[in-house]
């Protein structure tokens, strides 16, 4: 018996959201009283899991592995986890992982708790809390397989240091070539920014800001926090900013441990995309805007006003607390 | 070119969400529900297919027999027929083994279904049945073209997207973008007047053993109050942001 971790690398290196996803596993497997074994793609770096709590790490070097492919990555899981008797397998919710996680959990005959906020409530049986209506609520699922996998929710849980003894091994899963029906031609990435899915923090522009002129502030500000900037729809509807920022129910789904909401109203619909986010902030000059009572901060007044401030003493305090 | 398009009918995201017995039920008493709004979007693209390419649309969603407007919408925005496989849809894999099921009873090539449906928001059914059927997948979807047996799909990564090209058999999991927003279109009168007419069949359900089951629903605690902070007194926002909610 063991649990298993598939921690995510880029381009060799670990992303932050592995390091979660294997410090959740360390407490999965303290719960089953087993140990956690990770497995990870190409990674320059291996033994790094060992700080979040892996005791074994296998490695697999393979240069058709070196873009994602789902189906591949998928059937590597499902080998690494059959050689290792894991019974529970633990996948992050980057987009990647959303990705392989039914692939993987379907070749594992193992039930999928997909969006899973935190530990499993119970072992035995084995449930999990995860969300549901758009974040309106939460549902536990009990998983009803002999083997389960956890689909961890962004930012659901944190990045906890526990370094343990760890060995390092190569691992060589068979690929099937069928997999590689499926060929990357192109990635484009917005270049030199944070992605809304990576950000810890996102800095928010509703149709309060007037104009597309008006965004120096916030990108002002998101530099300071090094947040990711995003929008709300009719923003990018309007072509103030680009369809990539846009959030809520139609756009894209943001949970980051702050969100700042300038010049946003607050409609159900923008909430149903960032209420998985943890504390949120509103800036409006309307004390009636909805967005208040999803709030836990907010500042009536005008967001011409209160950013520049906001981004001066923000400047100030990073520099007293480097 | 056969086209399934998977239907998930879905409260409308301003509705109110209550459950009942015992928490283990969602509360469908007064919800509006609708199509859910990435199969819509799927459905949308399935259309432009039929329109410019020819091709043959099929809505399929497994549920009870109240989903049938649902699948009436469908066959008026322009899908050719529907099915019904008539069973709770308690969870994904019961649901994907479903649509498995049908997409081998009727032997179609591309299979579109959304990303995530917006009630149980599990995000799993369309990799299931890619993964039931043995088909080609691409998840959360923002492009597709097809050119015979080729596809060339787009999908959203964290900080951009990806261009891929795979063949035919295919499963999508469709977003937004797969067509713009001013492309979905609102039924008319004569495409109601034909979806009284197009087929709407009611299949059985296939025996499958569900590998998960809900044991409850509760809603997240009610949040104390915003605190209000003066405009003139920003460092009591950072204070607070840095100290109380240690976010910064
Ligand atoms: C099916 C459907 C799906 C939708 N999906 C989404 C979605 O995914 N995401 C989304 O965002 N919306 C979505 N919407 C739209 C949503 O209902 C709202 O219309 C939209 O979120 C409003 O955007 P806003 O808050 O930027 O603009 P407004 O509602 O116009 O609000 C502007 C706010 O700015 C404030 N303000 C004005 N001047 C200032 C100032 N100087 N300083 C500070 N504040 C100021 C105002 O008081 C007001 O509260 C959807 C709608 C539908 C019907
Ligand atoms: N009951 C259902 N009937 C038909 N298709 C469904 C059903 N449930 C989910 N789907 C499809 O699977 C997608 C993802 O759903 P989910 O895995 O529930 O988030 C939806 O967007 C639909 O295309």
């Amino acid at each position: 018996m063991s649990v298993l971790i598939f921690a995510e690398t880029s381009e060799g290196r670990f992303k932050k959201i592995s390091f979660e996803a294997t410090s959740y596993a360390a407490k999965v497997a303290e719960m089953l009283q087993t140990n956690l074994v990770a497995l990870s793609i190409n990674a320059s770096e291996p033994s790094q899991l060992s700080d979040y709590g892996a005791s074994k790490i296998l490695n697999v070097k393979n240069a058709r592995l070196d873009n994602f492919n789902a189906k591949a990555y998928a059937d590597a899981i499902k080998q690494a986890a059959e050689a290792e008797g894991a019974t529970v397998v633990v996948i992050d919710s980057s987009s990647n992982g959303l990705f392989l996680a039914p692939l993987a959990a379907y070749n594992l005959k193992a039930g999928l708790g997909s969006n899973t906020v935190a530990l499993p409530v119970s072992v035995a049986p084995f449930i999990v809390k995860r969300t549901a209506f758009s974040n309106k609520a939460f549902c536990q699922t009990e998983l009803t397989t002999s083997v389960k996998v956890i689909g961890l929710a962004k930012n659901a849980f944190g990045v906890f240091e526990n370094k343990v003894e760890a060995t390092v091994e190569a691992f060589d899963p068979s690929l099937n070539d069928a997999d590689f029906n499926i060929v990357s031609k192109e990635i484009n990435k917005t270049s030199g920014k944070v992605s809304i899915a990576d950000a810890d923090i996102v800095v928010s522009g509703g149709r309060g800001l007037k104009g597309p002129e008006n965004w120096g502030m916030l990108e002002e500000l998101a530099e300071v926090l090094g947040a990711a900037t995003a929008c709300s729809k009719p923003v990018a509807d309007l072509d103030w900013r680009p369809h990539n920022e846009h959030v809520g129910q139609t756009g894209k789904p943001v949970a980051a441990n702050l969100y700042i909401a300038i010049g946003i109203s607050g409609a159900i619909q923008h909430l149903a995309g960032i209420n998985a986010s943890k504390v949120k902030v509103v800036i409006n000059t309307d004390p009636e805007a909805p967005f208040f009572k999803a709030a836990d901060y907010g500042i009536v007044g005008d967001a011409f006003e209160v950013v520049p401030q906001l981004v001066e003493k923000l400047k100030a305090f990073k520099q007293n607390n480097a | 070119m056969k086209i399934l398009v998977c239907i998930s009918h879905v409260p409308d995201t301003t509705s109110k969400i209550n459950f009942t017995e015992a928490d283990t039920k969602f509360d469908t008493s007064g919800v509006q529900f609708v199509i859910n709004p990435h199969d819509e979007y799927a459905l949308t693209r399935a259309i432009w297919f039929k329109e410019k390419q020819g091709a043959s649309i099929t809505v399929v969603t497994v549920g009870n027999q109240s989903v049938e407007p649902t699948l009436r919408k469908c066959l008026a925005i322009g899908a050719d027929d529907a099915i019904r496989v008539d069973a709770e849809p308690k969870e994904a894999f019961f649901v994907a083994e479903q649509l498995s099921a049908v997409v081998k009873a009727g032997g179609f090539d591309l299979v579109i279904a959304g990303r995530e449906s917006l009630d149980y928001n599990g995000g799993m059914v369309p990799g299931f049945l890619a993964a039931s059927l043995g088909y080609n997948f691409v998840n959360a979807c923002t492009g597709i073209e097809i050119d015979g047996a080729n596809a060339t799909v787009t999908r959203e990564i964290d900080g951009g997207n990806e261009v891929l090209t795979t063949n035919l058999p295919l499963v999508v999991g469709g977003q937004k973008g797969i067509v713009e927003e001013k492309d979905l279109r609102i039924p008319n009168m004569r495409g109601i007047m034909m979806a009284r007419k197009k087929p709407l069949s009611v299949v059985p359900a296939v025996d499958v053993t569900p590998s998960s089951k809900t044991v409850s629903f509760e809603k997240p605690p009610l949040r104390g109050a915003c605190k209000l902070v003066d405009a003139d007194n920003i460092d009591e926002l950072i204070n607070l942001l840095h100290n109380e909610a240690k976010v910064i």
